[in-house]
């Protein structure tokens, strides 16, 4: 038995006199006898070198405050970065859900048991499904990055091609999760990851060098939308022609709070569609709000190489009422380990239902109106911005981010956002290094929570700090 | 068995349409911010900054309700979900489903944590990093490696991102093309198998022995030079423990490949056994089950995944660094293999491990450890003693944290398989359990996991539940099987439903068109 008795909150069963009891039923002496499996030489020997406890809630919760107290907030900030975390409002009722106990804690139970959490689920596909105009959305994966190459892989399979092309501006760090799934090129299912350029005036992607780049090879196109660097990118209708003329997938990736106000992209062709949905209601959370979707149209083909778990709605034996179960639960790596798709495992569920109470919060005014608050306020401080003095901003269509360049006014994108501190601004990501060709540029977000005054603090701002 | 009372439960029913059949046109639910009047005149409408073939023509076709009536309806489904707080989640095993501290989302909610931005200047993420910083220097104590990454959203992800160090650690080497088989053991989770076939290597899969290990003859006729390395778990989701593990790492090691220890099932062995010791070069734990994140029906999760010296060149970037006076990301990592996630992982998941750790110490995880395996052979007295259960392979050895039991005898017996068991059991009160990933090598299995959370009583009340449905199914062996009968639902009628893309709707959009459109007809 332990030398001296420990009873914590989370460990009932560490009041000695219940410990004995057990030990008694199952008849050994210590607990240390159940361990007898581990030989001595793998057992750690000693204590590990661990701050001491803090058992009292209150006095713990006052330590990790006082960590805690040390950052400086979005909201103490102005905050203009974006970049794939985008700062949005979020609903009180969205947060009172996704709080709730029954859906913070439940993990694997099934239809009958957890029945509220799959018809959230199912609520939340079919919402996004109105909105991407497709009829199949997954279960989440982690983020945007993975669902790309997800749906980038789904497409290497569905084609038996090995080759994606992809716009040359495209965020550093998703690129770099497409390509650790595209597997090196020494290895046997690499898929080739090949970039179609840009025109310098729009941003939008290089038609020519897209026909020049396609061939029989060609596994998918994929593109964003907006792109990653705000724009709006209108030469769906023609990429999706291209792509589809030569035997490949047209996949695109979007910011999904930009659908109340601009085309679905089932609607120009989209095979697959994937995305984050991090902007539907999720808290900015340091990063910890993302979550990627893939969607596509209603084919056993695209269901097929999904790795992702998909569910359907089902009768149960009584009319008119529903449970869910799930599709083709075989093909997944749960079902097939190596010989599956890809793999699936616990990604970013509760934000799906963040999202469902979002987008039913919203409705279809909602998601008009936030789409063109965010267009107006965005396209209004790009234009402020980009009267001052030294400062240019780059092309032309914007939905809610854009770059700013700084060449005119000698200073760094870093000294800039340095002095903005100052303000207390949060100035937008620096460019410099990820995309050098456009020089001393940073990425700026403005978001339907940036009033107009928020818009004209960092405009004088800014006027102050290129000075 | 003792005499324990089972509860008479129900399972909240509301009969809840789904949200796209509530509200009324013109009902809202919420209005967002209008661009000031000053903005507006300034860039005009809306749609004059969009391209005319990108607006979007129709507003999509969603709900329109109240805002009283999204949150009613919500909260029903949330009382509709039983969720792991309000059953007795003893069942899921391999998941760990413990207790996650309510102090922890109070502190996730505050804007200090909901309120951050990852791009933000480091000077300004000081609580953030250093948390991040401090779980590392927890979790290389608690398992002896030496560097932590956070970057993975899930224990599968962990697993993947162990995939591509390998991949890159033999690139580095020049040997990727030789090396380009991965070892893994069919009791290990099925990412072991599944991740670096994504990542592009040759899986081979270990049977277990006559006693439920993994066969060591069997990995030596495996192993040779095109070995990149082994991913597997100790002890598997058997719940046993394989003492020779340490032999297993060697057989590897000696052809030169690297070997990761899959630590999903880390709870029983904390403070007890360290991956390092045993030889590993790699490992993960789960941040969601081991350290007491909430499992959010299936994430937001954290994989933390940790490494030996040698390793540490190749985490993702960024990681988290402190040179003495600030803490700081450090890209700076040329052999990296870059990004696996967005951004820093779900740093949420590194607060509640880093309060749970502090608030229980060395001691305390200790006792989480013990209790944790004190619970599951207490538990595997009661459920051995019911007529019907067996625990196969290892005959008198004892399982740590978890067992796989099997009810194949049940079925023989009865007809009534581990389903039927599994949908019976709810009508207790208690969630479903788990029964075993794929394939089944034990039959009709099930795995509880009674982890620390949970108190002798609750272990007494979910054994008397197992109890309760094997007496039924011996009695009347159809009962059990149209089980459950306390739920909100009756059962699934037609099952085909999964398999068959002419009946499967994934959407409401695909139900109206694949029934609704039949109705009318």
């Amino acid at each position: 038995m332990e030398k001296k008795a420990f009873v914590h909150p989370y460990i009932p069963n560490s009041v000695p006199e219940v410990r004995e009891e057990m030990l008694k039923a199952i008849g050994v002496e210590s607990v240390e006898e159940l361990y007898a499996e581990i030989p001595d030489h793998l057992r750690f020997k000693g204590k590990m070198n661990l701050p001491e406890a803090i058992p009292s809630e209150y006095e713990l919760k006052r330590h990790v405050e006082g960590i805690l107290s040390k950052n400086t907030t979005c909201k103490e900030y102005l905050n203009f970065l974006g970049a794939g975390c985008w700062q949005h409002y979020v609903p009180a009722v969205v947060d009172e859900i996704v709080n709730r106990s029954e859906f913070l804690t439940a993990y694997c139970g099934g239809t009958y048991s957890d029945l509220g959490k799959f018809q959230a689920r199912f609520e939340f596909y079919s919402l996004m499904g109105e909105l991407l105009n497709l009829d199949v959305v997954s279960e989440p994966t982690y983020d945007w990055g993975t669902a790309a190459g997800l749906s980038l892989r789904m497409a290497s399979r569905i084609t038996g091609r090995n080759e994606v092309l992809v716009p040359k501006i495209i965020d550093g760090d998703r690129l770099s999760i497409i390509k650790n799934l595209c597997q090196p090129e020494t290895m046997s299912h690499h898929i080739a990851v090949r970039f179609v350029d840009y025109r310098k005036e729009s941003g939008l992607l290089d038609i020519e060098d897209l026909k020049r780049k396609i061939s029989s090879k060609t596994a998918a196109v994929y593109i964003e939308n907006p792109t990653y660097l705000g724009c709006i990118e209108n030469q769906v209708e023609e990429i999706s022609r291209i792509a589809k003329e030569n035997g490949a997938l047209f996949i695109v990736g979007v910011d999904p709070i930009s659908l109340g106000i601009l085309v679905p992209p089932g609607d120009y062709g989209a095979d697959i569609v994937c995305g984050d949905i991090q902007p539907l209601g999720m808290h900015i959370l340091c990063g910890g709000g993302q979550s990627g979707f893939i969607a596509f149209r209603d084919e056993e083909i695209y269901a097929a190489e999904c790795p992702l778990a998909l569910y359907s709605i089902a009768h149960t034996d009584q009319e008119g009422q529903y449970g869910y179960v799930e599709v083709l639960a075989e093909r997944t790596s749960y079902g097939l380990r190596d010989k599956g798709k890809d793999w699936v495992g616990t990604a970013s569920g509760l934000w799906t239902i963040g999202a469902a109470v979002y987008l039913s919060l919203m409705g279809p005014q909602g998601m008009r109106e936030v789409g063109e608050t965010i267009i107006q306020n965005a396209n209004y401080a790009k234009k402020l911005i980009g009267e001052i003095d030294g400062i240019k901003t780059l092309f032309d269509s914007t939905f809610k981010e854009f770059v700013i360049n700084f060449d005119g006014v000698g200073k760094t994108v870093k000294e800039i956002n340095q002095a903005l501190e100052e303000y207390q601004i949060f100035g937008g990501k620096d460019l410099s290094k990820e995309f050098p060709e456009f020089g001393n540029s940073a990425l700026y977000c403005v978001t339907e929570i940036h009033s107009k005054s928020d818009i004209h603090k960092l405009v004088s701002a800014l006027k102050e700090v290129v000075k | 068995m003792k005499d324990i009372k089972l509860k008479r439960y129900h399972g909240a029913s509301w009969a809840e349409p789904l949200i796209m059949e509530l509200g009324r046109k013109g009902e809202r639910g919420i209005i967002p911010p209008k661009a000031d009047q000053e903005v507006r005149d300034t860039v005009g409408e809306a749609s004059s900054l969009i391209p005319s073939n990108m607006q979007r023509k129709e507003d999509a076709n969603l709900p329109e309700v109240s805002q009283y009536h999204v949150l009613q309806h919500y909260l029903r489904l949330s009382q509709e979900t039983m969720g792991m707080e309000t059953g007795i989640d003893i069942g899921e095993g391999t998941c760990t489903m413990k207790y996650s501290p309510k102090m922890h989302e109070q502190l996730v909610r505050s804007d200090k944590m909901a309120a951050l931005h990852p791009l933000q200047p480091e000077e300004h993420l000081q609580g953030i990093l250093e948390i991040t910083y401090q779980l590392e220097q927890f979790l290389k104590e608690i398992s002896g490696m030496h560097r932590f990454s956070f970057q993975p959203g899930g224990g599968s992800h962990a697993v993947y991102t162990n995939a591509c160090v390998m991949r890159k650690y033999h690139e580095s080497r020049g040997e990727l093309e030789q090396r380009d088989e991965v070892i893994t053991t069919i009791f290990s989770h099925p990412c072991d198998a599944a991740t670096p076939a994504t990542a592009g290597f040759k899986v081979i899969t270990v049977m277990p022995d006559a006693n439920g290990y993994p066969d060591l003859d069997a990995l030596k006729a495996v192993v040779s030079e095109r070995t990149a390395g082994i991913m597997f778990t100790n002890p598997e989701d058997t719940g046993i423990y394989n003492p020779r593990v340490a032999e297993y790492v060697k057989v590897v090691h000696d052809a030169g490949g690297l070997c990761f220890y899959d630590q999903a099932n880390a709870n029983g062995i904390l403070g007890i056994a360290r991956a390092f010791d045993a030889g590993f070069d790699a490992c993960h734990f789960n941040l969601h089950k081991t350290f007491s994140s909430p499992h959010g029906c299936e994430g937001p999760a954290g994989g933390a995944y940790g490494v030996r010296e040698e390793l540490a060149p190749f985490l993702p970037v960024p990681l988290v660094d402190f040179d003495g006076e600030k803490y700081f990301l450090d890209y700076d990592r040329p052999l990296s293999i870059g990004k696996i996630r967005s951004f820093l992982g779900n740093l949420e998941c590194v607060m509640r491990a880093y309060a749970w750790i502090m608030s229980l110490g060395a001691d305390g995880l200790r006792t989480v450890a013990e209790t944790s395996v004190l619970n599951n052979n207490y538990l595997d007295k009661l459920l051995m003693e019911i007529k019907g259960v067996s625990r196969p392979y290892a005959e008198g050895k004892r399982r740590l944290e978890q067992v796989r039991y099997s009810l194949e005898q049940l079925k023989e017996e009865t007809g009534v398989g581990t389903e039927d068991v599994r949908n019976r059991i709810i009508d207790f009160g208690i969630q479903g359990y788990w029964m075993s990933h794929h394939p089944w090598i034990v039959a009709e299995p099930f795995t509880p996991e009674p982890c620390e959370t949970y108190s002798k009583a609750d272990c007494d009340y979910w054994a008397a539940a197992i109890h309760q449905a094997v007496k039924e199914a011996y009695e009347n062996p159809e009962f059990v099987m149209n089980a459950p009968y306390n739920q909100a639902i009756g059962k699934i009628k037609d099952p085909s439903v999964a398999e068959d893309p002419n009946k499967w709707a994934m959407t409401w959009r695909a139900y109206q068109k694949k029934y609704r459109k039949k109705e009318r007809e």
